[in-house]
């Protein structure tokens, strides 16, 4: 049997060898990590959300909706924290956004990165993305709180600290998504004729949308769940009324969550539970207007 | 005579005696195509685009020096060249697309119908209002195949009476109406590279441009999509002049009027490979006897 002449056209697995089989099991192994990666991530996501679930159920009615927070667990609830939390995006979407993707559109369209300034903004901001959030609570009481501001602990200090802590994500993604925009699309609208204005607003940035709503859903996701720089501004833990404007002192869910797990009663740790997932639901809610907008104009090939 | 006389005489007409003999080669030079069959005689035609002496910098890398040729009205004219021998950024340099490149300098003179196109006081917008340019690779934009028209002349603030007639006329003018007149609203995306490049093409005459530009339109498309392009260059031309730029001999053979050849020289001092133009003349005359020994040897393929 002519061994030669059959391993040279041999194509099934047992003919050709054993000298490749070391790779398939390199193949496969490598695989099963990448598989193994993905599926601690979702299990320890599920187990999580299920145990939050499972813990919070007795408490997830209306009442939790309705009532305002009390000393009684039997009769609290998180209203005020609920809306406050909802003033508080409301802010957030309404400065981060449009500061955001405006630095983001001048630093990809019209900086000239050979400038020094520019660099050191690209700079800071990389390094902005980092900085604990903490540190931004520490910012916000000095300036905005008290300081040169002087807002006090309203809801508009806790809102434009928040958005301080996510300009640079949000700037980060939105030039990103206005960097992904193929760069024949901005020849082709010059050689028609159009402005550098025209160009950008009626071409880059709505062939950037998709990309710049993954954007607004890490910035919101980031700010909603904040707690430490309220805390340090001061955001109250009992409140018994809902905000009614940009002046109103506040509280927020996670600072709500916050205090009734540090409780001693075990009856204000399902009330926790079951606030965590109303914050869930509202961040999912907003994240879903994202995809929304993400899909409507998702038809790109690149 | 004057460039007034030359505007008052327009185009001219067609002859038929005119026709070019291709039998009339050159020994040494064979050429497998047919050469354009010259429409034109060696009568004078207006100038739109007259070079002087132009070299472009990219920084402080001279891509392309000392250019001086005349473009025609109502002509085709042709720029071919190995790689990297500068017809690419010759033609970037007519309608101030290099403007967009950082560094990227032009020095020389360039007059388009008499002003200096670099001049102070011309505004780069306007000057690509008036030239419009076809890309190499097609580019629609991602929007339905109505709004890739309509884009360009409401920019512009062009007021057509109807847009729709205006988005009809422009597909009509590149051939693509019949194939598209029932999907205005689909996105322009999902038509083949052909289809999209003659979009392109609509693109570009729908705000009513002077000039054309075509940096290597047919590169990516297939023979029978190439065979189409060429046939609407030569309608084209009859409304608008044109320049294009293309690696295939015989695709400037077949469509120019008049054909500049490129060519990549080290230059003195530096050693850096730097374009140059080497010979420009009537196409029928490059490909049939060139004047340039660097010319026969490109278009006989004994180049390198």
């Amino acid at each position: 049997m002519s061994t030669t002449s059959a391993s040279r056209y041999a194509i099934t697995k047992d003919a050709a060898g054993k000298e490749r089989a070391g790779d398939r099991l390199k193949a496969r192994v490598f695989q099963a990590l990448l598989f193994f990666s993905l599926a601690l991530g979702i299990i320890t996501l599920a187990v999580l959300l299920i145990q939050v679930l499972m813990e919070g159920w007795p408490r997830l009615n209306m009442d939790l909706l309705t009532n305002f927070p009390s000393r009684r667990p039997a009769n609290a609830g998180a209203q005020s924290a609920i809306f406050g939390t909802l003033w508080l995006m409301g802010i957030v979407i309404a400065t981060s956004l449009p500061l955001g993707f405006g630095a983001a559109i001048y630093l990809e369209e019209y900086a000239d990165p050979k400038r020094w300034y520019n660099r050191l903004i690209e700079l800071n901001i990389q390094n902005l993305a980092a900085v604990p959030s903490i540190v931004y609570g520490i910012l916000g009481l000095a300036f905005l709180a008290r300081g040169p501001f002087g807002l006090g602990r309203t809801l508009l200090a806790g809102g434009l600290t928040l958005t301080l802590l996510v300009l640079p994500i949000v700037i980060i993604a939105g030039r990103e998504a206005i960097r992904a925009v193929p760069n024949s699309i901005r020849q082709a609208s010059f050689a028609l004729g159009a402005t550098k204005w025209q160009t950008v607003s009626r071409q880059v940035l709505p062939a950037a949308i998709p990309g710049m709503a993954t954007g607004a859903i890490l910035g919101l996701s980031r700010a909603i769940g904040e707690t430490a720089p309220l805390i340090l501004l001061g955001a109250l833990t009992f409140v018994t009324f809902n905000p009614d404007g940009l002046t109103s002192q506040f509280t927020a869910l996670p600072i709500q969550i916050f205090n009734w797990i540090s409780r001693p009663q075990a009856e204000f740790k399902v009330l926790a539970a079951a606030a965590i997932v109303v914050l869930l639901v509202v961040l999912l809610a907003m994240n879903s207007v994202a995809i929304w907008l993400r899909n409507r104009y998702y038809n790109r090939p690149w | 005579m004057d460039l007034g006389d030359q505007m008052a005489q327009g185009r001219i007409p067609v002859t038929e005696d005119d026709h070019n003999d291709p039998s009339a080669t050159t020994e040494g030079v064979r050429i497998e195509t047919e050469v354009k069959s010259s429409d034109r005689t060696d009568g004078p035609t207006e100038v739109v685009f007259r070079l002087d002496d132009v070299h472009v910098y990219y920084g402080s890398f001279l891509a392309l020096r000392g250019v001086t040729l005349e473009i025609h009205k109502h002509e085709i004219t042709a720029f071919i060249g190995p790689s990297g021998c500068g017809k690419s950024t010759l033609i970037r340099c007519l309608n101030r697309m290099n403007d967009l490149i950082p560094g990227a300098k032009v020095e020389g003179k360039i007059h388009y119908h008499d002003q200096d196109l670099y001049g102070d006081g011309v505004d780069p917008v306007e000057v690509r209002r008036r030239i419009g340019m076809v890309f190499q690779k097609p580019n629609p934009f991602p929007k339905s195949i109505y709004d890739n028209i309509a884009y360009g002349p409401k920019v512009i603030g062009m007021r057509p009476a109807s847009m729709e007639e205006l988005v009809e006329q422009s597909l009509r003018r590149a051939a693509l109406w019949d194939e598209v007149k029932d999907k205005l609203k689909q996105n322009a995306l999902s038509l083949s590279g052909g289809q999209q490049q003659r979009l392109c093409i609509a693109r570009a005459i729908a705000v009513e441009p002077d000039v054309i530009l075509m940096d290597e339109p047919c590169s990516a498309l297939d023979p029978i999509s190439t065979g189409r392009i060429e046939d609407l260059m030569e309608e084209l031309e009859r409304d608008y002049t044109i320049v294009i730029v293309t690696h295939n001999m015989q695709q400037a053979a077949r469509v120019s009027d008049r054909t500049a050849f490129f060519n990549a020289e080290p230059a003195e001092g530096t050693g850096d490979r730097t374009g140059l133009l080497v010979e420009y003349d009537r196409t029928d005359a490059i490909f049939t006897h060139p004047a340039d020994r660097r010319t026969e040897d490109y278009i006989t393929g004994r180049f390198g």
